[in-house]
């Protein structure tokens, strides 16, 4: 087990720089950002020489690649147009995005295994037959559309919450950005746990379990469940890296200062410390799911070991 | 709103209870009295020199009163912080300024503080983006090399004479140059910036209306009424929060919700629905800001003799009454000269210079393009970037309009670039060999600034490299003029030049629009559409 991890960790070396450079390069060829921040006037050729020396942009990629690279191992990320520190960025960002990714998450656990468990074993009937539906219509509307609509109606037109999360974004404000987040992962996950539930109920262990004369209740959390949730643990956790950084949608919508708005900003801007700092964390967030996620298999399947 | 205050709370308390996490709840709502507003990320550090975007401006407008002021509402440049300024040749000018002026940490406005602002602000190792409006000033090219290090910490022409005396010597003669210094580059400073440049940073000081409270960079920021504010413009509301939106479709939303006072970006979507929605409180007024479509010069298959017909045509074959009217919902005006209506009288604006070039008559358009020898290569291809402003719609609206003038479905194409930086990278490498968009947004009401910057030859943004002996001796002598009404006739003269050359092509001019809620009144817009915060009342 131990080795296993120490493996996984060591593959994720080459992994992590392949993709920085990558996104370096993405940005980099996006054209020189200096041109932009003039506005409609023409940049003032010996100011925009100076910007481009202080931001390295003077020299070549490899030479830019290799300078960030080594701030970067100093736990220097570079600074943003404006001046802050892409670290303080950071630090403002992710705690917003991870609670936010939290509330989604934990919507999508509660309500989506429930309602995936509740029709998987009802299959075939009415329940089962609403809850596909149901999903169906989740799954076909935009995240851009839940969005304002939903907002308009709980905040303008009911007034129950605040359209807007505060720059603080407490959990209560993210409640309603959470679930427009979670509803299209939400659909996912209860059909995928009632697709595997309806097929392990069929199982020889199921059988032998009922059969024992264990309790319905038994049968159903400690038996069915359990085995009927590998791939949906796999779903959950490679989401919950889509959800860090492909909530900039949502982000959007709610003014919620975090991940999403800070990518958005830097891509704009093309300023590449921001981007490449941020995604480079979203990666290392990626790659520990991931890995997470191969761990927990062993935990729900005894059958599965890692040497 | 009872229910819904008790519904919130409910939330917040079961969240609290579940994740332990109080922070921040209740919070929002700002005191009585206060303006909550929305804002955009400043792109650049709040220093006054470096910063040439509306959002930085907003605060700077708040928190800054330089030697003139630009009327909110007609535009003309007044003396704020200047009791006179004097000159007998255009070029050597005596700056005397009033007493009673400090900084809101108490240190003393004095003449020093312009000249220590000034030379900072010029000098290349600054890196500031509004560096270029001290080239007119005597000894710029000395401390702003075009390349290559400073040869000059200072600008020779600025001197000192005592506490409230200045002078500036000029490079050459600019009678209008004193109506530029309302400009916010221009601002004095007070030691502390040069002193504590990181903390100033952090938490910047001025001599404006306002004070900052706390600045959260990229959030928000709250500013508050300066009592011991010496000016006659003093705040009419005890404070004004700033709040970054994202999307303005949000700002919107919150703003429809009762959660802020004033938006001043009704996003497009929702301009059909904003008159519904907010009845008088919903401005559109003109802002000094022009669209124009640039021909590039420097290509022969343009400037060549003959060819200016093909450019009058084209203008004339653009229906912009239509396309303001459907794609802006009038937030768009046609554009009769090359300047804008937000110049008023006094700034130099004359409506209908540009003529029959620029009525929409779609048979004199075909005639003029085919008499000029046609559309070189047989098209045109407009390019923009589309990354914001709904540049998109117009060149393809105005493409059509061409389309059909000439009866020729493949007259006209649509060049979309992703960014405006590698947009303006395309047009500063002369890359492009078709018309493209260029946009002018005013630094001050003068109608030298839509000119002399444009379309003089090699000026610093004449993009298209545009040049005509003529148009330069007109511009010339109306800057050598010493009363202002003499200048705006010469630079009139000199729109007449663009009229028969058409070097660009107008489009419209740009309103400002804001929506506001019922808790405040008195909101408007300046001519640099940024609302004019210290006048709003509250409650």
């Amino acid at each position: 087990m131990g080795r296993y991890v120490i493996r996984r960790l060591l593959q994720m070396v080459p992994v992590f720089i392949g993709s920085t450079f990558l996104i370096f390069f993405m940005v980099y060829a996006l054209g020189d950002p200096v041109a932009a921040l003039f506005g409609d006037k023409a940049p003032d050729p010996a100011t925009a020489a100076r910007i481009r020396q202080e931001l390295y942009l003077d020299e070549p990629l490899w030479k830019q690649y290799g300078h960030y690279m080594g701030q970067i191992l100093s736990g220097e990320f570079g600074t943003a147009f404006n001046g802050q520190p892409v670290t303080e960025l950071m630090a403002g960002a992710f705690p917003v995005t991870l609670r936010l990714t939290l509330v989604a998450i934990l919507f999508e656990i509660v309500f989506g295994i429930t309602l995936g468990v509740l029709s998987g074993l009802r299959r075939g009937r009415s329940a089962d037959t609403t809850v596909l539906l149901l999903t169906l219509i989740v799954v076909s509307i935009p995240t851009f559309v839940s969005g304002y609509v939903l907002q308009y109606l709980f905040g303008v037109k009911w007034g129950i919450v605040s359209p807007s999360v505060s720059p603080e974004a407490p959990f209560d404000e993210l409640l309603l950005p959470g679930i427009v987040l979670a509803l299209t992962s939400l659909a996912y996950v209860t059909r995928l746990s009632r697709t595997s539930i309806a097929e392990n109920s069929r199982a020889d262990y199921v059988r032998t379990a009922v059969a024992k004369g264990l309790p319905r209740r038994r049968v159903v959390t400690r038996h069915l469940l359990r085995n009927s949730l590998i791939p949906v643990v796999t779903f959950i956790g490679t989401d919950v890296g889509a959800l860090m950084g492909g909530a900039i949608v949502t982000e959007r919508i709610f003014n919620i200062h975090g991940v999403g708005f800070q990518l958005y900003q830097g891509i704009l801007r093309q300023n590449s410390p921001t981007v490449v700092g941020f995604v480079t964390i979203l990666v290392i967030v990626f790659l520990l799911a991931n890995l997470l996620v191969d761990l927990l298999y062993a935990v729900l399947d005894p059958r599965i070991r890692y040497a | 709103m009872r229910g819904a205050t008790r519904a919130r709370w409910a939330v917040c308390a079961l969240s609290a209870v579940l994740a332990a996490a109080a922070a921040g709840c209740g919070g929002g709502g700002g005191g009585s009295g206060v303006v909550r507003a929305s804002w955009g990320d400043p792109q650049n550090q709040l220093e006054p020199a470096n910063t040439n975007e509306v959002q930085g401006g907003k605060v700077l407008a708040m928190i800054f009163r330089g030697l003139k002021r630009y009327d909110p509402r007609s535009g003309a440049a007044e003396n704020m912080l200047a009791d006179k300024i004097e000159t007998s040749d255009q070029q050597n000018f005596t700056i005397t300024l009033k007493d009673g002026w400090t900084f809101s940490n108490g240190e003393k406005v004095t003449s020093k503080s312009f000249v220590d602002a000034w030379n900072y602000a010029a000098l290349v190792d600054n890196k500031q983006k509004n560096a270029s409006f001290f080239e007119y000033v005597d000894g710029y090219d000395k401390v702003h090399p075009a390349s290559g290090r400073a040869t000059a910490k200072t600008l020779s022409g600025l001197a000192v004479k005592d506490d409230k005396t200045f002078t500036v010597r000029l490079r050459t003669k600019f009678s209008t140059w004193p109506d530029t210094l309302g400009y916010a580059a221009y601002a004095p400073l007070p030691r502390a910036f040069f002193d504590d440049h990181a903390a100033w940073l952090r938490k910047p000081v001025g001599n404006g209306p306002y004070t900052i409270d706390s600045y959260a960079k990229g959030s928000a920021m709250k500013l508050t009424r300066w009592d011991g504010y010496p000016g006659d413009d003093k705040a009419r509301n005890s404070g004004v929060e700033l709040r970054v939106y994202t999307d303005n479709n949000t700002a919107y939303t919150d703003l429809q919700a009762g959660n802020l006072d004033l938006v001043d970006d009704i996003p497009s979507a929702q301009l059909k629905n904003a008159k519904t929605d907010l009845g008088d409180r919903y401005i559109n007024q003109p802002a000094g800001i022009i669209q124009t479509l640039v021909f590039p010069m420097y290509d022969p298959n343009w400037s060549k003799s003959g060819m200016e017909k093909v450019r009058r045509g084209l203008s004339m074959a653009i229906n912009r009454q239509q396309i303001t009217d459907q794609i802006y919902q009038k937030t768009r005006t046609p554009a009769t000269d090359w300047t804008s209506p937000a110049l008023g009288d006094q700034g130099g604006y004359k409506a209908g210079l540009c003529g029959d070039a620029c009525t929409f008559d779609a048979a004199s358009a075909k005639k003029l393009i085919q008499d000029g020898g046609g559309l070189p290569g047989g098209r045109i291809t407009l390019t923009s970037n589309v990354d914001t402003g709904s540049h998109r719609v117009w060149m393809d609206a105005v493409c059509n309009s061409i389309n059909s003038a000439l009866g020729n479905d493949k007259a006209c194409i649509v060049n979309p670039v992703g960014t405006f930086a590698d947009f303006r990278n395309q047009i500063s490498e002369q890359r492009l060999s078709n018309p493209f968009r260029s946009g002018w947004q005013m630094d001050y009401p003068l109608i030298q600034n839509f000119l002399q910057p444009l379309y003089y030859t090699d000026a610093s943004s004449n993009y298209g490299k545009f040049s005509d002996p003529q148009f330069d001796k007109l511009v010339d002598e109306a800057n050598a003029e010493g009363s202002q009404a003499a200048a705006n006739a010469k630079f009139h003269d000199a729109e007449k030049i663009l009229a028969r050359e058409m070097p660009a092509i107008p489009l419209w001019y740009q309103n400002g629009s804001a929506g506001y809620s019922d808790r405040v009144s008195d909101v408007t817009l300046n001519p640099f559409s940024v609302p004019v915060y210290e006048q709003i009342k509250v409650g």
